[in-house]
């Protein structure tokens, strides 16, 4: 088996993790938060952001029971703790944001109390800065 | 910043989200069934006829001509690139966004 040696130490980069598909229908939820949490592992900033149907990724109250999926939604509970740790704790380089896009939000319905966790809810003008201002995009 | 998006405009939101959330000025460049959006005269047109006015807008050759889609079917201001203008783009751009 190969050995992989990783040159992370004084690696610093913005990662923006674009979360744009609803849980469940496809894998792709799954995949990027699988990769939210291996950024962590390396202290990493990450812009966790959900656009369009991603926004339901965040919406409290899933119940996979009659499907058959592991429901995932306690996951974004350990990126919310995670993301206090980080703000708290300041030995640890790590800036979290956990961002909901208005227009996609409110086009569903949906507010800000219907969340799981807690959010910033941006504007896409103001989205777009911040996506433009990042070292890597992760799209799901 | 580089923007990709591969989906149609007839199928998915991939290209309203990309043109909602990519910064003035940055470029995109549509691929595989995104070239569909460089279209003229089709009922989306009109998303890349206002995009080519904030942003410097590409569309994939090969993808075109996979479809059937000629050139000059091309709205005004979009510019055809090959792969190897991908990969200048790619570098030029630096960080990437792809929106599927």
């Amino acid at each position: 088996m190969a050995e992989y040696e990783f040159e992370t130490e004084g690696v610093k980069k913005t990662f923006t993790f674009m979360n744009r598909k609803a849980p469940y229908g496809t894998v792709y939820a799954l995949e990027v938060l699988e990769t939210v949490l291996i950024s962590a592992a390396f202290e990493q900033h990450a812009n966790i952001v959900f656009a369009d149907d991603g926004v339901y990724q965040l919406k409290a109250g899933h119940d996979t029971t009659g499907i058959g999926m592991k429901n995932f939604s306690p996951t974004f509970g350990i990126i919310e703790m995670e993301k206090e740790d980080a703000d708290e704790d300041e030995d640890i380089d790590m800036v979290w944001r956990i961002i909901v896009e208005k227009e996609s939000m409110e086009a569903r319905g949906l507010t800000a109390d219907d969340f799981k966790v807690e959010v910033e809810v941006l504007s896409a003008a103001e989205l777009a800065d911040i996506v433009d201002a990042s070292d890597c995009v992760i799209s799901g | 910043m580089l923007h990709t998006v591969n989906k149609s405009p007839f199928e998915r939101n991939s290209l309203d989200t990309c043109l909602r959330l990519a910064k003035k000025g940055s470029a995109i460049l549509l691929i595989e069934d995104g070239v569909i959006g460089a279209v003229k005269g089709t009922v989306q047109s009109a998303k890349i006829e206002g995009a080519v006015k904030d942003h410097p807008v590409f569309v994939l050759g090969p993808d075109l001509k996979a479809r059937g889609l000629a050139e000059d079917q091309v709205i005004d201001g979009v510019k055809v690139v090959d792969y190897a203008g991908f990969v200048d783009l790619a570098e030029e751009h630096g960080t990437h966004s792809a929106w599927l």
